[in-house]
């Protein structure tokens, strides 16, 4: 059946450490098909637009996915424990709307970071005391404080915008540190390794393994399972504030609408990158190339002319499939061996 | 205790709905008209149908996102039809409607139970999609009043004994599902998938099968709706009833159908849709920003499930002869 | 009454002398596995009309998995099911219905938020002409049944309402709702008290002069010798055994279901114990258990047994700290612990290996190395990160001690034997140093060979001074490793042995409350 109780007497004493090096394991990983797909559609996208390969055009194109990728490591580590968090949209537009209201009453740009960070840590611990302390899905939790968030956006706002954000607060969604590299795209790298250390490296992240393959192991193996959980929510929560200052900074304006829907988006991102979605598995490296994936085939079809809602149906579709296309193949080949 | 305390809890929120009608009609009799409550029903309408729909996909412990989309699409797909065949009998269209939805509910179901993916991915994504596929269809144009025939318009609007016909099909579908949820095996067999899918393989009920069923019952459900919404407003385009479906959630939720699964009534998905109904008609009434809305129906949610998981009573082995007894 | 008069039928079509006619039922070579578990090899049974027969065994002797294949639920890798000389399958549960096989299992399988009524017919209710559930022909025939069981149940209540043995009765009345030759009986009084339990008897009794063929898994050995007319006995997944009740006493029966404890040979201890380590007083719990008391000492290994459901797990658990205990205190050496949650007992020097090892103690999906490491990581790593050599090296250890046998470190330990797994569980708990280790049902569902590496490790945990709590539902595993025996039965510790008390009778007599039956 499998390698287990291989019964050859003497020989089984010494276990090796690895069955498989680094390397062996990479060539047949979901990152390597991943990358594959990255090369296949920026060679695609050179060959479909002329523009595509501008050093201007291309950093535009990281817009597409900085912002969301900076959740969905969050999001990505919050999966792999076992919950999900659909509010993060709405948490940007409450700390985008709190940060515009700081605004009105003159705040100046360090306070207006802290105000959005400070929104999404509020928000996210809101999650995470309504999911362990009273132990409740994860999924209706966050459907509800979706609507709440924006809700209080909505009620701040209604029909109107904030705008007159501080010159310096552009720096954030319009800066530039060197030529071409903006700001966010600095952001998003740095994040990248700090939530790849965090995951792959700490006894945190081995935590957050652990907890969603198996919960009541965790808690039986003496890990404190709504402490990891809390934490995850605070963290995709602050997270989403990095987003909102962002994102609010780059639009120069604040309307309750703002990042609309794009609790999906980073949903399929995550999924996309390999994480499975039922908890246990998957990888920031995995995450990082799914959101170039994603937003080069965003930036692809924008050069083609194909409209934003066309493209949600790929975004449907690559959610799904990416879940099945694994399943299907699974099958093929069991009824193959049987 | 408990078991008063449960069996009651439609009582208690008919009592809030009570409650808050009483607390309106104070301040502004003319809420509480007979002919204003008709039209609050009106409206709330669609909410019922979907949420009854939404109600056996929860109780097979799934979760059907897509039913605003679906509704979307098939109201697109009917205004269409009229457009070009505008002679296409009503009940044609009402039949083509359900078939419609009915299909994309199964395909959400074929998803969930052949190939075990999460509802809630299934869903998420089969919602963009229709969506999409709305776009691609209408080419981003709106369907328009004029451009629709009569007949089709006037359908839902036609009064029938004192109430429009929207408000008789959410009347005839409350009483078709008292029956289904009460009365067949299939109606049983979703509480039973959801309570315990473990003993339904002991009864010999087909688990994925009855999730399906419920998710073509939901999507039959919003391909109705979406004709009816959309000869109603005389209007399709693609974002109509955006975010609905979680107003639709909200009901389930604020009804008390539990998300685990298993748990609920028909008269408690009725009277969430009717709260949620009455206050997004009494906002305007009692002079609140109908901005107001979302944070309210969000609020329904996280307390309605609190309260319904701090009110169920904890697991366990009882082991102690005596504890039985006192239990 | 319709019941009634259908099984009226029955019994004229099978006449019910009992002897001289052949079985209904006849099961041969039946096998069945499961990943890493031969749960029955080449089994036979056979069950005749108008009799009951016993079906005795151990835990993990391969019943429950018999039941299941009878019942559709499981299908048998090996043999053939014929009933009245007719091979049959049973694809579903429902195929097993029709057929006539009915059964009343050992976890309730039933529906908390359905109606006592709908419970009972669920998949089979009565129906209208219009082809609706006849709720009002549904609530009569289920108090019909309900009354000649004797339960006074109201049908309309919610099943969540009712208390366990209320619910067995529920369990029993939808078993007969199906109109059936063979009925299996799992435990069924298990849970019941004594009025109840007669009242069991009396059903057993009726169904026998109906005619049915009955198959009744028990544990209590009084009530085998009162109802049963033959006995099947299972023993790690064989039919060791099988023939009339009169021609068996109790000690045969015992012997053959323990096998003489000759097939395991454990290791020789010569117990030293040193000073007491664990002290447990008065723990209580609200429904699970009640005052447990008792102390442990260093090298010393102290069973515990008793009947599925004595509340030996729950009581284990809440001295590991996952559940709270409502009252008791608890004492490591000289100091009062207080243990709220595993990390704190973990710190304490508490360690737990539980019995549903697929659960709570495997974390299927990270590598073994990482399962080893896992509660230790605080020493392996440096200021928060993890340093991987050192997991190796503590797993490479600790694991090299179990003679664990796998490909690699870094396999995943879903892919292990379940002996193999048990080894990288116990190796976890080890590599933290514990001052006290509890195993529940240590060797359940393994091995022999891991078995006996297992009650090796064992004897050589107690021999380094280590305090050992083995809770074990298997007589020659308590009898062959403990130096002292507690047995609890109903939640609450019902006999303390050791020394030449130490005797399967003794063991098995208060497990299961005889001499108070009895008197």
């Amino acid at each position: 059946m499998s390698l287990a109780t291989p019964d050859t007497g003497a020989q089984g004493r010494q276990i090796p450490d690895r069955l498989k090096s680094p390397l062996q394991r990479f060539l047949v990983s979901w990152e390597l098909l991943l990358l594959v797909v990255a090369v296949a559609v920026f060679t695609l996208n050179s060959f479909a637009s002329p523009y595509f390969l501008d050093p201007w055009n291309l950093s535009d194109a990281t817009f597409n996915f900085t912002e969301k990728a900076m959740i969905a490591f969050a999001m990505g580590l919050l999966i792999i424990s076992g919950e999900i968090d659909l509010s993060v949209a709405s948490i940007i537009a409450l700390a985008s709307t709190a940060m515009g209201f700081a605004v009105q009453m003159g705040a100046d740009t360090p306070v207006l970071v802290m105000i959005g960070l400070g929104t999404g840590l509020l928000c996210g611990a809101f999650n995470g005391f309504l999911v362990t302390g009273f132990g409740l899905p994860s999924i209706v939790v966050t459907i509800g404080t979706m609507s709440l968030f924006r809700g209080i956006s909505y009620i701040v706002l209604g029909d109107k915008a904030y705008t007159g954000y501080p010159s310096s607060f552009a720096f954030f969604g319009q800066g530039y540190v060197w030529w071409v590299i903006s700001f966010e795209f600095v952001l998003f790298a740095l994040l990248a390794i700090v939530f790849a250390v965090i995951l792959h490296k700490t006894n945190f992240g081995r935590a957050v393994y652990v907890v969603g393959n198996n919960p009541v192991g965790a808690l039986f193996s003496g890990i404190r399972v709504p402490r990891v959980k809390f934490a995850l929510f605070l963290l995709t929560g602050l997270m989403s504030g990095v987003a909102a200052i962002c994102l609010t900074s780059r639009l120069g304006a604040t309307r309750p609408s703002i990042a609309f829907g794009w609790e999906l988006e980073v949903v399929t991102m995550v999924v996309l990158g390999g994480v499975n979605i039922l908890g246990g598995s998957g990888s920031i490296p995995g995450v990082v190339i799914a959101a170039f994936v994603m937003g080069m085939v965003t930036f692809g079809f924008g050069l083609l002319n194909v409209p934003g809602i066309v493209m949600s149906i790929f975004i449907g579709l690559l959610l799904i499939a990416v879940i099945a296309l694994p399943r299907i193949a699974g099958r093929v080949i069991a009824h193959r061996k049987a | 205790m408990i078991r008063s305390l449960m069996k009651s809890r439609e009582t208690i929120l008919a009592g809030a709905i009570l409650l808050l009608v009483i607390g309106i009609a104070i301040r502004f009799p003319g809420f509480v008209t007979p002919s204003n409550l008709a039209n609050v029903f009106n409206d709330t309408a669609p909410l019922i149908i979907l949420a009854l729909g939404q109600m056996v996909v929860i109780l097979t412990r799934c979760i059907d996102l897509s039913v605003a989309a679906n509704l979307a699409l098939t109201g697109m797909v009917v205004a269409m039809l009229n457009m070009a065949m505008p002679g296409l009998p009503v009940p044609v269209i009402l039949v083509l409607a359900l078939v419609l939805g009915a299909l994309m509910g199964l395909v959400n179901g074929l998803l969930v139970w052949k190939l075990d993916i999460p509802p809630i991915v299934v869903t998420l994504g089969t919602m963009t999609i229709y969506r999409g596929i709305i776009f691609v269809i209408s080419g981003g144009e709106w369907i328009n009043a004029h451009e629709m025939s009569d007949a089709f318009k006037a359908f839902p609007r036609e009064v029938v004994l004192g109430l429009p016909v929207l408000s008789w099909i959410a009347i005839a579908v409350v009483l078709g599902f008292i029956i289904l949820v009460g009365r067949t095996p299939l109606g049983r067999a979703f509480f039973a998938v959801g309570g315990n899918p473990h003993a339904a393989v002991y009864t010999g009920i087909n688990v994925g099968l009855t999730q399906c069923a419920a998710y073509v019952l939901s999507g039959a459900l919003a391909g109705l709706t979406g004709y009816l919404w959309v000869a109603r407003y005389a209007v399709a385009y693609v974002d109509i009833a955006g975010g609905f479906e979680l107003e639709v959630v909200a009901a389930c939720v604020i009804g008390g159908i539990s998300i685990a699964g298993g748990i609920g009534s028909v008269g408690g998905a009725l009277l969430g849709a009717l709260f949620l109904g009455i206050v997004k008609n009494a906002l305007p009434v009692i002079n609140i920003s109908p901005f107001w809305q979302l944070a309210i129906s969000g609020s329904a949610i996280i307390i309605a499930v609190t309260f319904n998981a701090t009110s169920s009573r904890a697991k366990g082995r009882v082991i102690l002869k005596k504890a039985e007894h006192a239990a | 009454m319709v019941m009634l008069a259908n099984t009226q039928g029955i019994a004229d079509t099978h006449p019910q002398t009992g002897d001289g006619t052949g079985p209904v039922l006849t099961l041969s070579g039946i096998s069945k596995s499961f990943p890493g578990v031969k749960a029955l090899s080449e089994v036979s049974l056979e069950l005749f009309p108008g009799e009951v027969t016993a079906l005795v065994g151990e835990n993990g002797a391969g019943k429950s998995t018999i039941v299941k294949i009878l019942t559709g639920i499981y299908q048998p890798d090996e043999g053939t099911i014929s009933i009245n000389g007719t091979p049959v399958s049973f694809p579903t549960a429902q195929d097993a219905g029709r057929a006539g096989v009915t059964a009343i299992h050992q976890e309730t399988v039933l529906f908390d938020d359905l109606s006592v009524a709908e419970n009972i017919f669920i998949g089979h209710a009565p129906k209208t002409r219009f082809g609706l559930i006849d709720r009002k022909e549904m609530l009569r025939k289920a108090q019909a049944l309900l009354e000649r069981i004797g339960a006074r149940i109201d049908p309309h209540v919610t099943l969540k309402d009712l208390g366990i043995a209320n619910k067995h009765l529920v369990a029993i009345a939808r078993a007969l709702s199906i109109d059936a030759k063979i009925v299996i009986m799992d435990e069924p009084t298990a849970s019941l008290s004594h009025k109840e339990i007669e009242e069991t008897y009396e059903l057993v009794e009726r169904l026998k002069a109906e005619g049915k063929a009955i198959l009744f898994i028990s544990h209590k050995f009084d009530e085998i010798f009162r109802i049963a007319d033959r006995y099947t006995v299972f023993r790690d997944g064989q039919m060791v055994g099988t023939g009339k009740i009169e021609e068996v006493s109790e000690q045969e029966l015992v012997k053959l279901m323990v096998g003489r404890s000759v097939d395991q040979v454990f290791p020789k201890r010569a117990p030293l114990l040193g000073k007491e380590v664990l002290k447990v007083v008065g723990y209580c719990h609200p429904t699970e258990f009640e005052d447990i008391g008792f102390t442990l000492r260093a090298g010393e290994i102290l069973g515990f047994y008793g009947l599925v459901g004595a509340g030996r797990s729950e009581f284990m658990q809440a001295l590991f700290g996952v559940t709270k205990p409502s009252k008791g205190a608890i004492r490591i050496d000289d100091t009062i612990a207080v243990i709220r949650d595993p990390y704190e007992a973990i710190r304490h020097g508490i360690v737990y290996v539980p019995e549903d090892r697929g659960k709570q103690g495997a974390i299927k999906g990270l590598p073994i190395f990482q399962n080893v490491s896992l509660p230790s990581l605080k020493e392996t790593s440096h200021k928060g990160f993890l340093r991987l050599a050192e997991e190796f090296k503590l797993a490479r250890d600790y694991t090299q001690r179990l003679d664990l046998r796998a490909a690699a470190l870094d396999q995943d330990i879903g892919e292990l034997s379940g002996g193999n797994q048990q080894k990288v569980v116990i190796a976890k708990w080890l590599a933290t140093k514990p001052r006290v280790i509890i195993l529940d049902e240590p060797t359940k569902g393994i091995d022999i060979g891991s078995k006996a590496a297992v009650h090796e490790f064992m004897a050589e945990l107690a021999a380094e001074g280590l305090a050992v709590i083995m809770v074990s539902s298997e007589i020659p595993e308590i009898l062959g490793m403990s130096d002292r025996v507690i047995v609890m039965r109903e939640g609450r510790i019902a006999a303390e042995y050791e020394g030449d008390d130490l005797t399967p009778e003794h063991l098995v007599r208060a497990a299961a409350g005889i001499t108070e039956v009895r008197s």
